[in-house]
């Protein structure tokens, strides 16, 4: 298993340096001028300079190069003397945003908190609720409870999440005013009331993800239970003689979270990445809206960055899913 | 081996009374009930402590679930059974928890059967922890024993089941059913998906276990050469219903049901001289669906000596000769008619 993961983290590494290419050349090819929409009365040869600035007037590949080595050396040599305080970076060039002239990961590393507060509150408390639905459902195959709960789950996979976030927006803040419409995040955490504040802007938000992530996951977890309950060995613990509860949750159960397992890794580059469209909706400043303007922006080394990071956590959560199946089911082996 | 007995000694071990297993048919949007598939319709039989009962049929005529039923392992939809003094069918689930460890069942297909993430040692303990207050170290003992009984080497205890070959995995599944020392176990087919040279491995572990334990075996097999080999008494099977039931020897020499003749006729014989006679009787046809029997003699479809009382009326079951029986018009006991099961 150790070397299965050594060999497949080595393999990624190729895997990842051609990702990175074909995202730099898709924004190559893009259309769109980081200093088109600047004011009008500048005059061509201050763009031309602007341009210069901003690092556009080399060829390609050397701001791919560029590119490349303040993403790989520079930054987590930045990373690591903002953590012991060391010098190793010593004032070299990283990654600027186009549009605010500050480094790209500073501003990450601002938005990051929002959305792992809320997408990633949101996939937990998706994946908690998800779970007990799907046993039950399928312990209960057609009963009301699995009727009532496909029903939900088609609705929170089908409607698009800016249809229910705009509709519980006008339900409970609008009608009930019970939560605020829009996600504050200036909002520091210290003391109880602020707290309670924090909970109650995070709940319209993550209501809609969370609803949206259990549809599918419980689907999941719905599936794999009936394929198990059905066999034999299933048959054979209760001719064991062994109570209900030890027959679902010990082997019916186990043997049934191994592909649940398997999917709820694969989705955490996800939470990641934002939900762009939620975060939109709810004006939470997360990584799903840095993504979207900055592409408004041309901002190129943001969206390079931000997207090269995506696929990076794509990348190592396969990785960890695979290891994960790995683990759980002693039929697999790796080396 | 005992001598084949001719028929259950005075109190039988197991006994078995107009069991039914109806599985319904849903349709519709709504999931109604439109019919049903009538898997068992009415199976009557005794097994005396100690015997091997065969039970042969065509596929799909209804064995695995009779099997199945008389353990619980799917709820009869009507008739009893019995083993020893409890009465299986209307045990309250705790209670029938507390009967699990007497009645066993060693599946068709071993693979399918166990566990895929339990090691061999879980698998075969698992039933100790439930049912036995026995420390961690005897029941450590208690396995490797059982391993021993079977054949199998004390270094796969830590073994996944699907590191076994198909006769091993048989093996661990035959020992998983003795661990709660059974009196009565259903062995369902239990050589069915293993090569030739390994089915007689297993059978012959089979008769050892069974003469060392006193088991009570139901053989379930279509293959009638093994049930010859193996069983006491022979039980015929189609289409949920039992047609004749018999001594071994008396149903091999001289079969009574049409349809036995034509299942026994396919039996290559051990004698040269016999077989060179030996006359095969092709049925036609198909064996119908068991959603919807034919009204009459559920083989009045196929049947080379029908008559027309059979595609009317069912045939009561006639006890012929002490311990045999037998379900068709064409044969008049000495008993009187309708008498249940082979008594
Ligand atoms: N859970 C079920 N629901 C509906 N029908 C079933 C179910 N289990 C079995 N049947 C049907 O009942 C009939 C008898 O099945 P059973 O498994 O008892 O046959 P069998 O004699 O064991 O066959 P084989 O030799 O192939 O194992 C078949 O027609 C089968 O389709
Ligand atoms: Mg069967």
């Amino acid at each position: 298993m150790l070397t299965f993961t050594l060999r497949r983290l080595l393999l990624s590494i190729p895997t990842l340096l051609a990702i990175s290419l074909v995202i730099f050349l898709i924004l190559e090819l893009a259309p769109g001028d980081p200093v088109a929409s600047m004011p009008l009365t500048i005059p061509p040869e201050v763009r031309e300079k602007i341009r210069e600035s901003l690092g556009l007037g080399a060829p390609f590949h050397v701001r791919y190069l560029l590119w490349l080595k303040a993403f790989f050396v520079t930054e987590p040599l930045h990373a690591l003397d903002a953590l012991l305080g060391t010098d190793f970076a010593a004032g070299s060039q990283r990654i600027l945003s186009f549009q605010s002239r500050s480094p790209v990961f500073d501003i990450i590393a601002e938005r990051l908190p929002q959305t792992l507060t809320v997408v990633g509150m949101a996939y937990l408390i998706g994946v908690l609720i998800a779970v007990p639905i799907g046993i039950i459902s399928a312990y209960r195959q057609y009963s009301w409870f699995d009727q009532i709960g496909t029903l939900i789950a088609m609705l929170g996979y089908s409607v698009p999440t800016f249809f229910t976030g705009v509709l519980l927006i006008v339900v409970f803040s609008v009608h009930l005013g019970w939560f605020p419409s829009i996600y504050d995040t200036t909002l520091v955490v210290d003391s109880w009331d602020s707290f309670l504040l924090q909970v109650r802007q995070m709940t319209l938000p993550v209501a809609v993800l969370a609803l949206y992530n259990a549809a599918q996951i419980s689907r999941f977890m719905r599936a794999s239970m009936l394929d198990n309950l059905h066999q034999d060995y299933v048959r054979t613990a209760r001719a064991k003689g062994m109570g209900e509860r030890v027959v679902v949750f010990v082997h019916v159960l186990r043997n049934s979270m191994i592909p649940v397992v398997t999917v709820v890794a694969l989705g955490v580059p996800g939470v990641f990445g934002g939900a762009i469209i939620t975060e939109q909706v709810f004006k939470v400043n997360g990584l799903g809206q840095l993504l979207i303007t900055a592409i408004y922006g041309n901002d190129v080394p943001m969206v390079q960055t931000l997207t090269f990071i995506f696929a990076i956590l794509i990348v190592l959560f396969n990785l960890v899913a695979d290891v994960l199946y790995g683990l759980l089911d002693p039929r697999i082996r790796y080396d | 081996m005992a001598e084949p007995s001719a028929a259950p000694a005075a109190a039988p071990l197991v006994s078995v009374r107009d069991l039914k297993v109806h599985f319904p048919i849903l349709s519709g949007v709504f999931r109604r009930r439109t019919g049903a598939v009538r898997a068992v319709d009415g199976v009557s039989f005794d097994i005396a402590a100690g015997e091997t009962l065969g039970l042969v049929g065509e596929s799909g005529c209804g064995k695995s679930t009779t099997g199945r039923a008389m353990l619980r392992l799917v709820e009869p939809t009507a008739g009893t059974v019995r083993i020893g003094d409890d009465d299986i069918t209307t045990a309250p689930p705790g209670h029938l928890r507390r009967l699990r460890p007497a009645m066993q069942m060693v599946f068709q297909d071993p693979q399918a059967s166990l566990n895929p993430r339990m090691t061999v040692m879980d698998i075969i303990a698992e039933p100790l922890d439930e049912h036995t207050r026995l420390s961690r170290a005897e029941k450590r003992d208690k396995v490797l024993d059982l391993m021993d009984a079977v054949g199998l080497s004390a270094d796969f205890a830590g073994r996944y089941p699907h590191a076994f070959s198909g006769g091993q995995r048989q093996r661990i599944g035959i020992a998983r059913a003795l661990a709660l020392n059974p009196r009565f176990i259903v062995c369902d087919e239990p050589i069915a998906a293993l090569d030739v040279s390994i089915q007689a491995q297993v059978v012959n572990l089979l008769e050892d276990l069974q003469a060392r334990f006193g088991l009570t075996y139901l053989f379930i097999s279509h293959d009638l050469s093994m049930v010859r080999h193996i069983a006491d008494r022979v039980a015929v099977m189609y289409l949920g219903h039992i047609v004749e039931i018999a001594p071994r020897d008396d149903l091999f020499a001289a079969p009574l049901h049409p349809y036995t003749e034509a299942l026994l006729s396919a039996v290559p014989e051990h004698d040269p001289a016999a077989e060179a006679t030996r006359q095969r009787i092709i049925l036609t046809g198909d064996v119908p669906s068991p959603a919807r029997p034919p009204a009459g003699c559920a083989f009045s479809t196929r049947c080379p000596k029908v008559q027309p009382v059979c595609r009317t009326t069912a045939p009561a079951t006639v006890v012929t000769a002490p311990g045999r029986a037998v379900a068709c018009h064409l044969v008049a006991g000495p008993a009187a008619a309708g008498s249940v099961g082979a008594s």
